[in-house]
This record gives structure tokens, C-alpha cells and sequence, in this order.
């Protein structure tokens, strides 16, 4: 060993450094750093992409003494349940606190990717001023801010490569936030406001477009007619990548006839959404692109019927990923199995979750899939029903899941043909499919699918549980078995204090926990709180007597845990409870 | 296997505990002694004293009690698949939409002790996905109700519903209960129109309409749901439709004691729709419109059309967006699928006139 470090220090630290540059994924810097005191030291300073995974297990003081090279910041706050409505607004989640830092650090932000975060317009009005390098900025499914704050990111950022809105729900302030890009900016490679409710300057979008050179990915919003759509792609025919708004035209006119030509110019065009409001007359114009499209998203689009659907797909044989709206229906997947060989990553969602008058999927598209696109490795399927025949024979036909979550729109539905619980179903999955990472079960469940879960979901990392299982065993499988474990969410299950407890241990070596109506009782989070005083253990209440009650073998009806280096946050609200 | 997959509580305030499990564990834990809690998931304290010891009585005593409890379970499960018993009501639903697989039999809405399926509280080993919904008991009506489309069950359904309103402490309960919750979400299967008609029986007694459902299920990012709502609502609002997903327009044929409906969007020619209504309604016509519909659909349409023009009594006829009532077949199929209202067969004997002419369309279109 005595042997070995001296070999390794006799390298210069800039050596050290320069092969560290080659690693770029955050867990193997991670790995690196515990290799010794000098290869940790060298890599904390030379790193400059931070991941931080969830927002409270750290403080931003920390991180940039951690990391005062960091550049690039990457944050997740609240819990993934949040985007369920599972959260009580004004949980948690705030930027300000990670922007004030940096900038009294004086860090060199470049990079700002934030998931489920909250962030008000001052907020981006301070990064916005205090960062002359930052360059990119993206936003998954964060809220608290308004077009405002955009016009300030705009207007201020001059080095700007990279604004990526997705899925945020933004305020519209009906201010003119495109236009405040000034005529010098011209360094865009991405711009994405799909989901952006209001109008916008189409003439400032299209200046902004002809200025771009580099501009790569363009996702509009609604707002934006087919008629700018077209103006904008005559600038732009090396656009990467396109999210169209409004696509309602008459096909008869010269501006569709001028589209048409417009998208037969943009040969790089791999990657395609939006449709956001669409007319089935008008989809035959992209026909062009699709036999070089690698990635379609459609879930947005809910005016395109079946068949056209169908018709369109049949162009798309390079396809490796497609997001789409259960109106496809099973024939529809048949259609996709036999045109999509190259297809990695599928995503079918309800068009209307509680809707009518229509089939959504069953289990029957999922096994077409399965059996024609071999290359298949991530899903996420709503469906109507399922049956453990048709789970048995997708884990035949693919073992290569990475990501597996079905959710059935019933979340107890039985096998469709047995009445059986779809434990045997999911357990085939997880013993065909050896690098399965994350998984979401969903169905009639008992503790007998964990069991499975347990014993073969080796390298599962996240888990989702709803209504299933029957006693406490279900949970301990789990936690016993899934050395891997990082992410635990349970919603309406029996698991109570007995699984809990059981090792309390494991959820330090797992990022989070999250159980809601179950069986956990008040007392049994204490009891955890006070052993394990690196976690948080959150009590979330919005009725607010559980503190006042003196109870404590209630059950808690929102726990949420995760391991921390920084005690318990100081920005709860009144309804968490940290005990 | 036949599993009573739910239990449901007596009137008397005996509150039975919903184990979404098999049997077997059900037993286990009876053996066992274990205690199911009642659990508050509302947050409503004042339901939680309703007495929950006494569930091991109500799995095997459900032949004491003046109440069938099990013929008031409701279970997961294809009609039929378990009850013989049941099998008379399931008949009336069993004719259309059996590959719909409704989840829950309708046996409870024709047994008039049906109040018992009223509980306060979620309780007990599992809180299973009823459980959840336990605070709408109209929606627990509606859920069952909602499985299987035809109108006729429906309608008896919300006749028990109201009678069910109208008995025991539980629903006032329940009705108070219910303004208070935030839970708004719920899977719901089919027939969205039909739960909303249970929703709006209960509206009558003061609830709030239901569109009883649980939290977060399915799972769909609420930024997802908010916007398909309203573009689907946009399109709605352009096409006066129900919804892009399908397009259900009445089918009338004069003489027909009823009427159907049809999704256009499930034809993508007009012959394709012509074959399709032939055999709808091939029970109702008498001659050549059924035998052709039996033969085959490679046929040319100018034939079929001409079959069904002329060698049969009837016309087919559409309504359109200005309320008239156009001959079909004239426009191209994007356009009549836009703008077609409703469908009607007609006599020919009322289209004078305008089947020799249709006819002559057809032919040169071919």
C-alpha cells in the first residue's frame, strides 16, 4: 500500500489533474475522490460539474468550499412525488439561497441545470447579473418565476448558449420577454419555451433565429403559427432539433406550400415535438423528415387521431425514441414494432387519465413492442390493463431494461385474464432484465413481487410503489435486498414500522425515502430521527395537529427522509415537521 | 379464485376494512389477531371512531347478518368471473364493450343493501386503492357504475345510488366529509360522461360533484394534465366534439328502437363507415343490407353504395354543423368527418330524389 501511494504521488498534481479532466461522470469523480487524500484533494479542486441530487443534503457554503471550481451546477429539489400534486406547495426547493453563495464565493457559473426547484424573477434577475460567463441554463419542471425573469436572463446573460424551459410552469407576464435579447446576442445553440402559455414576439423570435448561426434546438410554444414556424426554419435549416407550436394550416396555401419546402431544406433535423395544436392535413409535410428522425415526441399532441399517427410512424424507421399518447392504441404499437427496429426508449401516456370513449393500450401493445424492437431499454406505459403472460414474455424479449414503469390506470387491476395479483409479471422482469435501474410497479401487488424485487433487482436504483403489497415483509425484501437502492418513494401501502426500523442504516446509503399513506406511525419516525442523525426525517402535515398532538402512535400520512450533511433545513414551512 | 377482494362495512357503524390481498393473507392475519386500524386519511378525526374490530365477523359472517354483505363486495374482476350469481344483471351489460374489462361487477347497485358500501375510513392492514376513494362513496358508485357503458345500468345504478344517499349515518358522514377533501383525482376506465351523471346525483344531496378520484394517480406530471386538458378543450371547442381521442357521433335508422354511436375516427373511408353501420344495424333491416354486409368489405363502393342506396329501403344520411341534413358520400372524408354532427339512416322512401342522384355521384367519383 506504502508502495503504491508513492507510485501515484510521484506524479505532479497536474498530471493528476489533466486524467481527471477524462472523467467526466460525477460518480466516477466521486470514486476517484476516495482513493486517497491526495487524489481527493486533486479532484475536489479540478472539478467543475457538481451534481447534487437533492438540494437539502448539502449547503451551498459547503459545496463551494467542496468544489471552488465548480462551473457547472446541476440541483434536485423536491421529491419526485411533487410532481403528482403529493407535495403541498411552498414545500421547499428554493434557488436563492445556492445563487447567493456562489456569488459571495464569487464562483465562475457557467451552468445551471435545476429539476423541481423554486425560483422567484429576482432570483434569475441575480444570477443574470452576477455570471458574465453563464452560458446555459435549464429548467425541469421548476415554478416561481414569470416571463419577467426570462426577459432577465435574456437581456443580461451575453454569453448565452442555452435556455431549455421544460414542463415549468411559468407565469406569463405578457412583457416582450424574447425581444429582450439584444441584437448582439448571436451565441444561441438551444432555445426551448414550449411550455410557455402566453404570446411572443414572433417578429423578435425571428431576428433572434436569422442572427443565431449556431442555433441547434428550437422548441416553440402555442403561440408561434405555422406561417412563423415557416419563416423561422427558412433561416434555421441546420436546426438539430424542432418543437413546433401551432401546426393548423390550410394545405392548400402558398405558406404551407413554402413550409414544405422550408422542411425539405432541413436535412439535420433528428429530433421532433411539439404539434402543441395540430391538424392532420398538415402532418404529411414532415414526412420528409421523418426517415431520419431519431427521437418523436408527440405526447403534446393530442389532435392526431390513430391512423394518421400510424401513417406517420411508418416513415420513421430510424426511431430510438418515441413519446406518444395512449390514443395510438395496440394496433398502433403493432405498427410501431414492426417500422421502429432501431426504437431504445418508449413512453406511452394517457391522453386523458380519466377519460372515456376510447381504448387506451393494453397489455398487448406493450408485448408487440417488445417483440419488434430488440434494441428497446427504457418505457414508461399507461395502460389499461395487464396480464403477467404479457409481462413474462416482454422480460423474454427484452433483458435489456434499463428503466421499466407501467402504470396501470387502475393502480390495483388484477391480471386481466387470471385474476392473479401481476406479482409473477413484474418478477420476470426483474430477473430477465440484470441492469434494471429503475423500476415502477403498479397493478394488484402483494408482498410476493418485493420478494422478486429482493432477490434479483441487483442494480435497481429507484423504485416506485403504489397501493401494492400486504405486510411489512414486502418492504424488507426490498431494503434487504436492493444493495443499490438510492431512491425509495411508497404511496398507499401497508409498510409500517416494523419495515421502517428494521435497518436503519440502508437509508444513509440511499439518497431519499418518501412514504405516504402508510403504516408508519409518529413514533417510529422519531425513534428513526434520533438514531440516525444524519437523516431529516420530514413530517409533512397540511393539517397541522400533528405537532399539537401528543399521539404518537398515529400514523403519519406524508414521510419524507433523506440523508444530509447539514442537519435539518431552516427553510421549512409551517406543515414539515422535522423531527 | 373467488376473492373477496373488498369488504364492506355495515350500516351499523361496524366499518369493514378493504384488503386489496388475497385470501389467504386475509386469513393469516385473522389468525394472526392482528388489529386492522381505521385510518383517518382524510384528516377527518371525527370518522375514526367507528368501530373496526369487528372485521374477522364480517368476512365469515356474512350469511348472520340481515345484510348479504357479499353480495355487496365489491371485487376486481370481470363480470362473471366469480359470482355465478351475478350472472343475470351482468347480462344487461355483458352485449357491449366486454373487451372494456370493467373492473367492478355491477352486483352492488342491484342489491338494495347497497348503503353498507358507504365507509368513512380507510382502515385497517392495507389501505387499498378503494380505500383511497373511500371518502366519495358516490364515486365508488360511479366507479362501479362506470365500468360498463350502456345507458339502461346506468340509469338503474343511480337510482340505487340515491337510495343509498338517503339511508344510514355514514353518508351524512361521508357527505360532509367530502366538501373538505382535496383529493380530485381518479383512473377512470371508461365513460367519463356516465360517472358525471353519478356526480351530479350526488350534487342533489350536497356533496360536491365527484369526479371522485385519488391523488396523483395515474401518475402524470400535473403540468402534463393541465395542458392536454386544455388543448383538448381548444379542440373541443373547434369541433364541438367530445374530445379528440374519438369522435362518437349518433347513428339513427328510422324504424330502429334505438339508437347507436359510432367513432368516426375509427374509419378512414367511407366505405369502411358504410360496411360498419350495415353491420350495426343488419338486425333491423330486412333483405339485401344485412346479407351484403355479411359477404365482404373488398366489395367496390359504388356497389355497396348502390346496394344500400337502392337495393335495400335506406339512405344514408349526416347532419351537419349548420343543421342540415347532407347526403353521404359527397365531400372528402376529412371534411365530412369535421363537419358530420350525426348520422341517419333514412327510408329511402323519405329521400325521394336524392338517391338516383347520390348513385350518379358515385359512379363518377369511382
Amino acid at each position: 500500500m506504502c508502495v503504491f501511494q508513492s507510485t501515484i504521488n510521484y506524479f505532479p498534481e497536474e498530471v493528476l489533474e489533466h486524467v481527471f479532466d477524462f472523467l467526466s461522470s460525477h460518480r466516477d469523480r466521486n470514486a476517484v475522490s476516495l482513493v486517497c487524500k491526495s487524489w481527493c484533494r486533486v479532484e475536489r479542486f479540478s472539478r467543475e460539474k457538481v451534481f447534487v441530487g437533492n438540494c437539502y443534503a448539502v449547503s451551498p457554503e459547503r459545496l463551494l468550499s467542496t468544489f471552488p471550481r465548480v462551473r457547472s451546477l446541476t440541483l434536485k429539489g423536491k421529491p419526485h412525488f411533487a410532481d403528482f400534486n403529493l407535495v403541498p406547495p411552498d414545500w421547499g426547493g428554493y434557488l436563492h439561497p445556492w445563487i447567493d453563495a456562489m456569488v459571495k464565493a464569487r464562483a465562475n457559473l457557467e451552468e445551471l441545470r435545476l429539476k423541481r426547484m423554486v425560483l422567484s424573477d429576482d432570483t434569475l434577475d441575480l444570477l443574470a447579473h452576477s455570471f458574465p460567463s453563464f452560458k446555459s441554463l435549464v429548467l425541469v419542471s421548476c415554478e416561481g418565476f414569470t416571463t419577467d425573469g426570462l426577459a432577465a436572463i435574456a437581456a443580461n446573460c451575453r454569453s448565452l448558449r442555452e435556455l431549455d424551459l421544460q414542463e415549468n410552469e411559468v407565469e406569463d407576464r405578457r412583457g416582450q420577454w424574447l425581444s429582450c435579447f439584444p441584437d448582439s446576442c448571436t451565441s444561441l445553440v438551444s432555445l426551448n419555451f414550449a411550455c410557455l402559455k402566453g404570446e411572443v414576439n414572433l417578429a423578435a423570435l425571428e431576428r433572434l433565429v436569422a442572427r443565431c448561426p449556431n442555433l441547434r434546438s428550437l422548441r416553440l410554444n402555442h403561440a408561434v403559427p405555422l406561417d412563423a414556424l415557416q419563416r423561422i426554419l427558412a433561416q434555421a435549416p441546420h436546426l438539430v432539433d424542432l418543437g413546433t407550436g401551432s401546426f393548423v394550416h390550410d394545405p392548400d396555401s402558398e405558406t404551407y406550400h413554402k413550409l414544405k419546402n422550408a422542411i425539405q431544406n432541413c436535412t439535420s433535423i433528428r429530433s421532433l415535438s411539439g404539434f402543441l395544436e395540430v391538424a392532420s392535413r398538415c402532418l404529411p409535410s414532415i414526412y420528409p423528415l421523418c426517415s431520419s428522425l431519431t427521437s418523436l415526441n408527440l405526447s403534446y399532441a393530442p389532435g392526431i387521431y390513430s391512423n394518421e399517427l400510424v401513417n406517420l410512424i411508418r416513415h420513421c424507421k430510424k426511431l430510438e425514441r418515441l413519446w406518444i399518447l395512449d390514443t395510438i392504441g395496440d394496433k398502433g404499437l403493432g405498427v410501431v414494432a414492426s417500422t421502429c427496429k432501431e426504437l431504445q426508449e418508449l413512453r406511452v401516456f394517457p391522453f386523458d387519465p380519466h377519460g372515456v370513449g376510447y381504448t387506451a393500450v393494453t397489455e398487448e401493445g406493450l408485448v408487440a413492442v417488445s417483440a419488434g424492437c430488440p434494441k428497446l431499454n427504457s418505457i414508461l406505459y399507461f395502460c389499461q390493463q395487464m396480464t403477467n403472460a404479457a409481462l413474462i414474455t416482454v422480460a423474454k424479449n427484452c433483458p435489456n431494461f434499463i428503466r421499466f414503469r407501467l402504470c396501470t390506470l387502475n393502480p390495483t387491476v388484477p391480471d386481466a385474464v387470471t385474476q392473479l395479483p401481476l406479482d409473477e409479471g413484474f418478477g420476470a422482469i426483474v430477473q430477465s432484465c440484470k441492469g434494471l435501474k429503475r423500476l415502477s410497479v403498479s397493478g394488484l401487488l402483494t408482498d410476493q413481487v418485493f420478494l422478486y424485487i429482493g432477490m434479483y433487482a441487483e442494480q435497481l436504483e429507484m423504485l416506485s410503489i403504489a397501493f401494492a403489497g400486504e405486510s411489512d415483509k414486502g418492504m424488507l425484501y426490498v431494503l434487504n435486498g436492493c444493495k443499490k437502492l438510492k431512491k425509495l418513494e411508497i404511496r398507499d401501502s401497508p409498510f409500517g414500522d416494523v419495515a421502517l426500523l428494521a435497518d436503519m442504516g440502508k437509508y444513509e446509503t440511499m439518497r431519499s425515502l418518501w412514504m405516504s399513506s402508510c403504516e408508519v406511525t409518529l413514533e417510529a419516525c422519531k425513534k428513526l430521527a434520533m438514531k440516525m442523525p444524519r437523516l431529516n426525517v420530514e413530517i409533512i402535515n397540511e393539517n397541522e395537529q400533528m405537532e399539537a398532538s401528543t399521539d404518537d402512535k398515529q400514523k403519519v400520512e406524508k414521510m419524507y427522509l433523506y440523508r444530509t450533511l447539514v442537519g435539518p433545513r431552516k427553510d421549512a414551512p409551517a406543515f414539515v415537521w422535522t423531527l | 379464485m373467488s376473492t373477496p377482494l373488498l369488504g364492506v362495512g355495515e350500516e351499523e357503524g361496524q366499518s369493514n376494512v378493504s384488503l386489496l390481498t388475497s385470501s389467504s393473507s386475509l386469513d393469516s392475519s385473522r389468525q394472526n389477531g392482528s388489529v386492522f386500524k381505521e385510518r383517518n386519511y382524510m384528516g377527518l378525526s371525527e370518522c375514526s371512531s367507528v368501530d373496526s374490530s369487528t372485521i374477522s365477523n364480517i368476512s365469515d359472517g356474512s350469511n348472520g347478518s340481515c345484510l348479504n354483505l357479499k353480495a355487496t363486495e365489491l371485487r376486481l374482476g370481470l363480470p362473471g368471473s366469480q359470482s355465478p350469481e351475478r350472472d343475470s344483471e351482468l347480462c344487461l351489460v355483458s352485449s357491449t364493450k366486454l373487451d372494456e374489462k370493467p373492473l367492478f361487477p355491477l352486483h352492488p347497485l342491484k342489491d338494495g343493501n347497497c348503503s353498507n358500501l358507504q365507509r368513512t375510513i380507510t382502515s385497517g392492514n392495507k389501505r387499498g386503492f378503494s380505500d383511497a376513494m373511500d371518502g366519495f362513496s358516490e364515486g365508488k358508485f360511479s366507479e362501479v357504475n362506470v365500468m360498463l357503458s350502456p345507458r339502461p345500468s346506468l340509469n338503474s345504478s343511480m337510482k340505487s345510488v340515491s337510495a343509498k344517499e338517503t339511508t344510514g349515518t355514514q353518508a351524512a358522514k361521508l357527505k360532509e366529509v367530502v366538501p373538505q377533501s382535496t383529493v380530485q383525482e381518479r383512473p377512470r376506465t371508461v365513460n367519463e360522461s356516465v360517472s358525471n351523471r353519478v356526480g351530479a346525483t350526488s350534487n342533489n344531496t350536497g356533496a360536491p360533484a365527484p369526479k371522485a378520484q385519488v391523488v396523483g394517480w395515474p401518475p402524470v406530471k400535473s403540468f402534463r394534465k393541465n395542458s392536454l386538458a386544455s388543448t383538448s378543450k381548444v379542440a373541443e371547442e373547434v369541433d364541438g366534439k367530445s374530445g379528440p381521442g374519438a369522435l362518437f357521433v349518433k347513428v339513427s335508422m328510422d324504424g330502429a328502437p334505438y339508437l347507436r354511436k359510432v367513432d368516426l375516427r375509427t374509419y378512414s373511408t367511407y366505405q369502411d363507415l358504410s360496411s360498419a353501420l350495415e353491420k350495426m344495424f343488419s338486425c333491423f333491416t330486412i333483405g339485401q343490407c344485412g346479407s351484403h354486409g355479411v359477404e365482404g368489405k373488398e366489395v367496390l363502393s359504388e356497389s355497396k353504395l348502390k346496394d344500400l342506396l337502392h337495393g335495400s329501403e335506406y339512405v344514408l344520411t349526416y347532419e351537419d354543423k349548420d343543421g342540415d341534413w347532407m347526403l353521404v358520400g359527397d365531400v372528402p372524408w376529412e371534411m365530412f368527418i369535421d363537419t358530420c354532427k350525426r348520422l341517419r339512416i333514412m327510408k329511402s322512401s323519405d329521400a325521394i330524389g336524392l338517391a338516383p342522384r347520390a348513385v350518379e355521384k358515385n359512379r363518377s367519383r369511382n
